[in-house]
């Protein structure tokens, strides 16, 4: 395999050279040339004017894929209560679905799965595997990895997603690597690709500046996971009878679905018996060479510092132009005040101003309120990344030209520390600002 | 700038800039208001290998000059004065080992100091001997194969942080000066007890304590060199360790220069930043010229000091002198730069200007160097 | 004989925050982009390097320790090693060949295993938690499956490690888990677990010395079908700037004028 420059062609332009985010190209007489750094993304092939750049010798030979159909999701569950991220994932699937004309699935593991689950048909699911097993009950990685296995190899789905939560981030890989096939993380747009009916993967790289869109070469089921809180959770409208749960009453499925162990090494997964319209199915799987390598010690939850930004509508977050630790009493002050919760940099975060769980940005969370204010933050790229879905982004600063009023809808360049005391008031006693 | 630094002097640098800015800087105010030492970022600098610097490489160093240590020291300080106080002062607390101490005390006491693992101090100055030096009161009088301490040190840096201390008392009082003995003071050792911490106008961050000695026995293995070698174990120390206080105050100078820079491009009034204002734009060429001056001769006094030539009393006042005068005046002029803000808690150059007034105080008063300086040009000549 | 080996795998990242956009031509500002190593693996280094100094001072574990980071990359890939050992590890080994290039995380993870399996006594891997550049988070866990060994991901403290067995803590997204797992073991760590040290000046010197092995494909007995981008399941297709239809509009005025504004346009977008 190799990348060739066609130097009949070449102009010595530089396009490829300013496109490359590997220092990978160089002019040299006029001509580019390609050294070490080069990781083949292809970014130089598509910017040249004059086709003088092409990647050889490797090998397309794309398999026979037919037997694998259909978009299956993995709901990620925790004892009673199913991960938002998965409704979101179902919502993506089921476009993916009706662009390729198959099923959606989705497939749920859990121990005790007494408590209906009817939301998970509200979002265009054509069918439901469930398997209620002891084994899962504490959600052990290599448990969840040998089940999925199974499930992937007994259904083929050609496309599987799950949500990129710390969970699915560390079980969906292992599961990639026992298939052997391709595995893209946090993508934040999944299409088909009209032509090859391939799916096509697109994520940020290189902290947000940069999308790249990826495909499953050679393999299948095309995996891919995606971040909580980056797809749109949409409910269907259907027809009774024609799938989905729209004007139909909330069913248990514990209670309609059945499940029949056929037994047998190699039948370990079987179909159930119809119910709720036959989308169903409970699945039993052979266990006996299901052995863990965790001893599960302790569970505690995250406490002390349990905020969870992506729960709050409004962020008011602070940088280094804060100033300090004792500032954030400020911020906090306008967050109550707007029902929101207090966010921070890096930068903040790194002097010890506040703690992590605060922090927004690519070593932090990734958030999109439906209003980010952020004060005395310049807005470097990790920030940026972790906070520019927001719906309307308010940027306070001192410095006109701070990065952060490039993703800003709306800009104030001035003191905070004048501004947002005057803001408070305002919100909390009325009084116009500029009459009195 | 340029200084020619060799590719390990460039590490030592670099070094200490990380420090700086990755913990030093973060902490600094926080450290100053409440006068927190901080002994996780004391600890770093050891993890680094800053402490082995001057110590020969056989008793765990890496035996590198004093010009070295000045890098170091620079460096520190230009994140905080309290930090490059509490490593110059366990240099100066080790310094007397070094240059006076036996083979045996050598192998027993450096190899925990050049690791950083504990720290040394050094203690001379009294509440009635300061710059007279000669008129100390601890007394050290012999009984058996040991000496039994008695008397008070005042303003010892490192006091109650360090476990060696080098600790100046007479062993006989009618011979004045000469009548000085050092000894090698452990923490803990019976009838050594600390006094209170100092509340001080800077180098906040740095402990400063009084060292109370009641019938403190000390053998007599302790003592540095021979009696009444304590003054020119003193001497031979500061002649040292000078240059070092002058490295301290280019970095705090440096520091409040790098402060006053970045003010006066941001800050605009009368629609510009003050940095278009010739009046600022003369301000800070002089801070920086008169740092370069002072760098200039710290590096040289230091280099000097290096080459192993003898009188460098002369050169190493010069140095600190030069230096520490320097640092008041560009600190002063940094908080005139940044006006109202500059006075304010909120920016770091007020701090740096109740930290340089040190410079020009101790090891030994600007004052003292002159007579210092002075004394070496009758003696000598000025050539 | 070393006893016990502790690999830290790292890799060169472009220093992001240096990544500008020239929003005119929607291209890359290229100048000054330095590369660093990845933030997260200064952790697994830190954490490494720790490890070491605990396993040799407990006396029921005073055996031989050795830390070795390993990267796959270009050749100028071997500064961040170097930048490895003066923080503390004993030695490096670059994975270096051409044929390297262009590999998804299944061929990273694959070469990485084939490397690791030329060491004795492997006992733990760390690896950062993700990667700032490709941030997948995806390499350990794979490489723990092809390896069959258990991963840790997101590990925010050791409570105990012995030559056989380690008992970790790690942080998921609303809780912390505590498990005993076996060695030989995978774990990928963050900021949570330590703070990583300043290099000393006796690792700068040593890293200024060492003789950094560089292996290439040959020498881990990979074909050109296994690694790289022929060994990849992945490919990327198309890598692009997005484009920002954006504007910023601006409040001014005076702070009474700003904060009147900025209260009617949270009352206009109903925030209040």
């Amino acid at each position: 395999m190799e990348i060739k420059v066609d130097e009949s062609t070449c102009t010595g332009c530089s396009l490829c050279k300013n496109v490359c985010m590997y220092d990978a190209i160089d002019i040299v007489g006029k001509k580019a040339a390609i050294n070490e750094n080069c990781v083949f993304c292809g970014a130089c092939i598509d910017i040249c004017k004059f086709k003088s750049i092409e990647i050889t010798g490797l090998s397309q030979g794309y398999k026979d894929f037919s037997q694998y159909k259909g978009v299956m999701v993995f709901i990620e569950q925790q004892p009673g209560s199913i991960a938002d991220v998965s409704y979101e994932l179902l919502s993506e699937g089921k476009k993916l679905a009706d662009a390729l004309g198959t099923e959606l699935t989705g497939i749920l593991l859990g121990y005790n799965l007494s408590q209906s689950y009817p939301e998970i048909f509200k979002y265009g699911t054509d069918r439901l595997y469930v398997i209620d097993n002891e084994i899962f009950e504490n959600n052990l990685d290599d448990i969840y990895a040998k089940a999925l296995v199974q499930v992937i190899h007994r259904f083929k789905p050609d496309i599987f997603l799950a949500g990129a939560t710390g969970f699915g981030r560390t079980l969906i890989p292992k599961v990639a690597a026992i298939i052997k096939t391709g595995l893209t993380a946090d993508c934040t747009s999944l299409a088909i690709d009209p032509e090859k009916k391939i799916l096509l993967q697109t994520r940020p790289t290189f902290g947000g500046n940069v999308l790249a869109t990826i495909i499953t070469r050679n393999a299948r089921p095309q995996m891919a996971t995606v971040r909580p809180h980056v797809m749109e959770k949409k409910q269907i409208d259907v027809k009774p009878g024609e799938g989905g749960s729209n004007g139909k009453p909330d069913v248990d499925i514990a209670k309609h679905a059945e499940s029949i162990s056929l037994g047998g090494p190699d039948s370990n997964i079987c179909k159930s018996g119809e119910d709720y319209n036959g989308r169903v199915e409970y699945i039993e799987l052979d266990i006996s060479n299901f052995k863990t390598k965790y001893k599960l010690i302790a569970t505690e939850k995250e406490t002390g510092q349990s905020i969870n930004l992506t729960d709050y509508d409004v962020i008011v977050s602070g940088g280094r132009g804060i100033g300090g630790p004792e500032n954030f009493g400020l911020l906090k002050e306008l967050a109550d005040a707007l029902g929101g919760v207090v966010g921070a940099s890096r930068a903040a975060v790194d002097s010890n101003w506040i703690s992590y769980p605060h922090q927004v940005g690519q070593t932090g969370k990734t958030v999109n309120p439906k209003a980010y204010i952020a004060c005395g933050i310049s807005g470097a790229i990790q920030h940026l990344a972790g906070m520019q879905t927001s719906d309307i982004i308010i940027a306070i600063n001192k410095d006109p030209d701070a990065p952060i009023f490039k993703v800003a809808n709306y800009g104030i360049v001035g003191d905070l520390f004048e501004i947002i005391p005057k803001l408070i008031k305002r919100i909390k006693y009325g009084n116009n600002l500029i009459q009195n | 700038m340029h200084y020619f630094l060799t590719e390990e002097q460039q590490m030592i640098v670099d070094i200490c800039r990380q420090i700086v800015n990755e913990r030093i800087i973060p902490a600094r105010a926080e450290n100053d208001e409440k006068g927190i030492f901080p002994a996780d970022i004391i600890k770093e600098i050891g993890q680094s290998d800053l402490f082995r610097l001057f110590i020969p490489e056989k008793y765990g160093g890496m035996g590198t000059g004093i010009f070295e240590v000045c890098l170091a020291t620079e460096e520190l300080s230009r994140g905080d004065l309290s930090v490059a106080t509490t490593y110059a002062a366990s240099g100066l607390g080790f310094i007397p080992i070094l240059v006076m101490g036996s083979e045996e005390q050598k192998q027993k006491y450096l190899p925990a100091l050049a690791s950083g693992e504990k720290l040394a101090a050094f203690g001379l100055t009294e509440s009635e001997a300061g710059s007279d030096a000669s008129s100390i009161r601890t007394r050290a009088v012999k009984d058996g194969d040991s000496y039994i301490l008695n008397g008070t040190k005042q303003w010892i840096t490192n006091g109650g942080e360090a476990e060696i201390y080098t600790i100046f008392a007479s062993t006989n009082p009618s011979r004045g000066a000469r009548g000085i003995s050092a000894f090698i003071v452990e923490k803990g050792t019976p009838g050594f007890e600390f006094g209170k911490k100092e509340n001080k106008l800077g180098i906040r961050a740095s402990a400063t304590r009084e060292l109370i000695f009641i019938d403190c026995r000390i053998p007599s293995e302790n003592m540095l060199s021979s009696e009444g070698m304590g003054f020119i174990t003193a001497m031979r120390t500061f002649d040292q360790s000078r240059p070092a206080v002058g490295a301290q105050a280019v970095g705090v100078a440096q520091a409040a220069l790098e402060e006053a820079v970045n003010y006066s491009k941001i800050r605009h009034q009368f629609g510009q930043p003050i940095s278009s204002f010739q009046a600022i734009q003369h301000m800070l060429a002089d801070m920086a010229t008169q740092i370069e001056a002072a760098r200039a001769l710290v590096y040289h006094a230091a280099k000097v000091t290096d080459s192993g030539e003898k009188n460098i009393s002369k050169l190493s006042a010069m140095s600190k002198l030069f230096a520490s005068d320097t640092a008041m005046k560009v600190t002063i002029d940094a908080i005139q730069i940044l006006g109202g803000y500059g006075y304010m808690k909120e920016y770091p150059v007020e701090k740096m200007m109740r930290d340089a007034k040190i410079t020009q105080i101790y090891e030994g008063t600007n004052q003292i160097q002159k007579n210092i300086i002075a004394l070496e040009l009758i003696k000598r000549g000025a050539l | 004989m070393i006893k016990i080996k502790i690999i830290v795998c790292i890799k060169q990242v472009p220093g992001t925050t240096e990544i500008k956009i020239n929003p005119e031509t929607n291209t890359l500002i290229r100048e000054g982009i330095e590369t660093v190593i990845n933030a997260f693996d200064t952790y697994a280094i830190e954490e490494g390097v720790r490890l070491k100094e605990r396993l040799l001072s407990n006396p029921e574990t005073k055996e031989e320790v050795e830390v070795i980071a390993i990267t796959m990359g270009p050749h100028q890939s071997e500064s961040i090693l170097r930048e490895a050992i003066s923080l503390g590890v004993d030695r490096a080994v670059l994975l270096s060949d051409r044929a390297f290039a262009g590999a998804d995380t299944w061929a990273t993870a694959l070469t990485l295993q084939n490397a690791i399996k030329k060491f004795d006594d492997w006992r733990l891997v760390i690896l950062g938690k993700q990667t700032l550049d490709g941030d997948t988070g995806q390499v350990g866990p794979e490489l723990a499956q092809m390896f069959n060994i258990p991963f840790v991901g997101y590990a925010s403290n050791i409570l105990e490690i012995n030559r056989t067995r380690m008992i970790v803590k790690r942080l998921m997204d609303d809780r912390y888990e505590t498990f005993e797992i076996k060695l030989p073991a995978a774990i990928s760590v963050g900021k949570e677990i330590n703070i990583p040290r300043v290099p000393s000046l006796r690792g700068k010197l040593k890293a200024k010395n060492e003789q950094i092995p560089v292996w290439n494909k040959g020498e881990l007995g990979l074909e050109d079908e296994k690694i790289g981008l022929s060994g990849s399941y992945t490919q990327v297709v198309k890598i692009f700037i997005p484009k920002t239809i954006h504007e910023v509009k601006m409040i001014t005025g005076g702070p009474d004028e700003q904060a009147e504004e900025l209260y009617g346009k949270l009352k206009e977008l109903s925030i209040l």
